[in-house]
């Protein structure tokens, strides 16, 4: 099966089916911690139970573990079909499976067990540091290799965001990580004080920025087209959104370090670009929906297109609401609330989870020498759960979110604050039921989804397409 | 301004940040303008390239709302950072900053409210005490300021004293309240377990016990009796009824800032109290600048009147 004459479609079946898994594993680490919002003496006092330990395990597992899978499924699905030949180094792309599962797996221990570098999205220690490194190389090897050695003339657009993706988090993960080892698990940061602060977020927006979107743009530019059965839009405007987002977003992080010790013209270049950042950011919604324009009946029957183009509608909103949020005026308002829960969920859930949902559908059934999944009713319920879930979820914490804000805020005539905090935190407590019950549908969704891959996947033999004949097509 | 080591660092900025609005900007311009797209039969074409099997793109001018929305933000930026700081160490035409904005904000309410505090503020504290308008007043401050340690009920909690039982370790008249919240105070207890010894430890927390009627093992208390008056006496007073000179607790009440079990009196002898902020105990901190005058001495009559009956009207 592997040879020069058919795709690698082992790697990419081994991640697809992880997403699926890593997907049940944060998500339900995340509805343990929403419950514990509500049950705080739900886990027994148990450290390795508690709050501050499994919050950094469900962003890891969600944003790394299910995200990363997905991108590294749809990036080595994509590279392939769209340069038809076989993935650069299948040695290389397995290591890049069996290293990334190890990361993984090495965070699910040491995130419990309280070892953390104390850095949101970077908490992993420095040895797990040095093997993401390794992988990531690994990776970008790979991938760039594959499409060196293409049989077409022009590279695909999804490829040059799943390639900006790949060289800015590489660039991100270094530097962040720069840190002083003083045991085998602990180091401590290369920056200090303010200066750590705006390194850290530098990384932090822009794992937003490039893992969280720019990968996904990718995933997007590839199979919103093709499971739509139509042209991308405008290929001009995928140059200028392209640039201009992988530009700008590098600027966004101050926006994080808003009223803090961080200088104000620094707040200020990052309230800035991150206004700026609206129009190239929406540059990729248009191109993936308009893609959709004269075929818009296919969405009534097509659960994955469905998938794929409510995605989309969420990465708009919560595009939109990133650059409001990011003025000074609204992030004083804003800012340590749950609104910032809420706009980060309708990215990860909304944007992310759905595109990466979408593909994993359309790339399984293909896996295993199929064109579609064991159920696409299934598909129908998933898509309608996770939806209501993802609703449920985002206007729970909006509404939470202001209300906070409000409360923080208001004053007596006599100068005193009207409310103590905990009295907020106990209005909040309505909100934050809403909020699983939104996260526990989001989860069954994912467990529908486990079902379907099961059924799809049993009985079945692994399959790898063979690569087209011929002369590639040429401009 | 003292963000920036060197004048370099600024123009640096501000070549990297015009640099980089102008590049959005000919983005803009270069894809924006141009030959028309190639159309087939009225319809816009594909760029003619493609990629497995289907894959095309049409090549449909830039959105017009999108371009000027686009070209409103680089607008607004460059605006922005006319008015504001932001390109480099140039302060913005507003000369705004955000300590300026804080010190504003902060002189606005206290100018709106000092007229409230300044109708109490010649009044004897026993007096505002017994005003129902500064005692409200007087709670919103605590609730504020003092709730999160000594609870909202001033019940206090464990190394954080109670306020509504008439015991005080730095004294309770008006005067002495007033100062330790302007000051704060940070009480100390050494370690003292090293001279005692493990035994001497024992027999001195039996004594301690012995003092205020508690359980105790007496013929350890009596062991116990010299060692106190050598090792703790200076503080704690011969006869252990403390002093408020320094904040020592008197040991002959049924008053227990952390508890009178005989393990708790033994962790304070080995460890000391309030030597490490590791080990969750905290100093009373100074509410000299947050509060200032006019407000401590509001919230000083509420704590006041929280032990003492306010004289009646």
């Amino acid at each position: 099966m592997a040879s020069e004459a058919t795709f690698n479609y082992k790697v990419v079946r081994q991640f697809a089916i992880m997403t699926v898994v890593w997907g049940i594993v944060g998500m339900l680490v995340g509805v343990i911690i929403a419950a514990q919002l509500i049950w705080p003496d739900m886990t027994a006092g148990i450290p390795w139970l508690s709050y501050g330990r499994l919050r950094p395990l469900h962003t890891n597992a969600v944003i790394f573990a299910f995200g990363g899978s997905a991108l590294f499924a749809s990036s080595y699905y994509c590279v392939q079909r769209t340069c038809q030949v076989r993935l650069f180094s299948d040695g290389l792309a397995a290591f890049t499976f069996w290293g990334w599962m190890a990361v993984i797996v090495l965070a699910a221990i040491t995130l419990p067990l309280g070892m953390t570098s104390s850095k949101e999205y970077a908490e992993l220690e420095w040895p797990i540091d040095l093997l993401i490194t390794a992988v990531w190389v690994s990776y970008a090897v790979v991938f760039f290799g594959t499409i060196a050695k293409r049989r077409t003339p022009h590279i695909y657009v999804a490829n040059w965001f799943f390639g900006g993706f790949i060289l800015t988090i590489a660039l991100l993960h270094l530097i962040n990580s720069a840190e002083m080892p003083v045991t085998l698990t602990k180091s401590y940061s290369a920056y200090a004080g303010v200066q750590d602060a705006m390194v850290q977020w530098w990384y932090g927006h822009n794992a937003v920025g490039f893992f969280l979107t720019a990968g996904f743009l990718g995933m997007m530019y590839y199979f919103v087209p093709k499971q739509a059965g139509r042209p991308i839009y405008s290929y001009r405007l995928s140059v200028v959104h392209f640039w201009a987002l992988i530009f700008t977003y590098m600027w966004a992080g101050p926006h994080h370090l808003h009223y803090t010790a961080l200088p104000d013209w620094t707040q200020s270049l990052g309230m800035v670009f991150s206004l700026i950042l609206l129009a190239p950011s929406w540059g990729g919604m248009i191109n993936g929906i308009m893609t959709l324009s004269g075929a818009w009946h296919k969405l009534r029957d097509d659960p994955i297109l469905k998938f794929l183009i409510v995605s989309l509608s969420f990465y708009g909103m919560s595009t939109f609401e990133g650059p409001m949020m990011s003025i000074k005026t609204v992030n004083a308002l804003s800012h340590y609330t749950d609104w910032t829960i809420g706009h980060v969920h309708s990215g990860a859930l909304g944007w992310v989870a759905f595109i990466s949902i979408g593909a994993v559908y359309y790339m399984i059934p293909r896996m295993f020498g199929k064109t579609e999944m064991w159920s696409t009713r299934l598909i129908t319920v998933h898509f309608w759960v996770a939806t209501i879930g993802v609703v449920l979820y985002i206007a729970a914490m909006w509404i939470a979110g202001v209300m906070q804000g409000l409360m923080w805020r208001a004053t007596n005539p006599d100068g005193t604050l009207t409310y103590a905090f905990v009295e907020s935190v106990k209005a909040t407590y309505p909100f934050y039921v809403i909020r699983l019950v939104g996260g526990v549908m989001f989860l069954s969704g994912m467990l529908v989804m486990a079902w379907n891959t099961w059924r799809t996947a049993s009985g079945a033999i692994a399959y790898e397409a063979p690569i087209p004949a011929g002369a590639p097509a040429h401009a | 301004m003292s963000d920036f080591t060197s004048g370099f660092w600024s123009i640096y900025v501000i070549a990297l940040t015009l640099g980089g609005i102008a590049f959005c900007a000919w983005l803009l311009l270069t894809t924006g303008k141009g030959v028309a797209p190639p159309t087939e039969g009225g319809k816009v074409g594909t760029t003619g390239h493609v990629w497995d099997e289907d894959l095309a793109e049409y090549n449909n001018p830039l959105p017009k709302w999108w371009s000027n929305l686009f070209w409103i933000t680089i607008v607004f930026s460059i605006v922005y950072l006319v008015l504001y700081p932001g390109l480099g160490s140039i302060k913005g035409v507003l000369g705004w900053t955000s300590t300026g904005q804080y010190e504003k904000e902060r002189g606005d309410v206290d100018a709106r409210v000092k007229p409230l505090y300044d109708k109490f503020a010649s009044m004897d504290l026993a007096a505002v005490a017994a005003d129902p308008e500064a005692r409200a007043m007087g709670e919103r401050l605590f609730l504020n300021n003092c709730a999160q340690c000594h609870g909202s009920d001033a019940g206090g909690a464990r190394g954080f004293p109670n306020l509504r039982d008439g015991d005080w370790l730095y004294g309770g008249e008006p005067a002495k309240i007033v100062e330790t919240i302007t000051g704060g105070r940070l009480g100390v207890m050494p370690a003292l377990s090293a001279v005692l010894g493990e035994q001497g430890t024992k027999d001195v927390a039996a004594y301690v016990r012995s003092l205020s009627g508690l359980p105790h093992d007496s013929l350890r208390a009596q062991l116990g009796r010299p060692l106190f008056e050598q090792n703790c006496s200076a503080c704690h007073g011969a006869d252990g009824k403390g002093n408020q000179l320094i904040g020592a607790p008197n040991l002959t009440d049924a008053i227990w800032l952390y508890g009178s079990s005989e393990a708790s009196i033994i962790e304070g002898v080995v460890k000391g109290r309030n030597i490490a902020v590791s080990e969750g105990t905290l100093a009373m901190p100074s509410f000299k600048d947050t509060l200032g005058p006019s407000r401590i001495h509001v919230v000083a009559a509420y704590v006041w009147g929280l032990s003492n009956r306010p004289a009646p009207r």
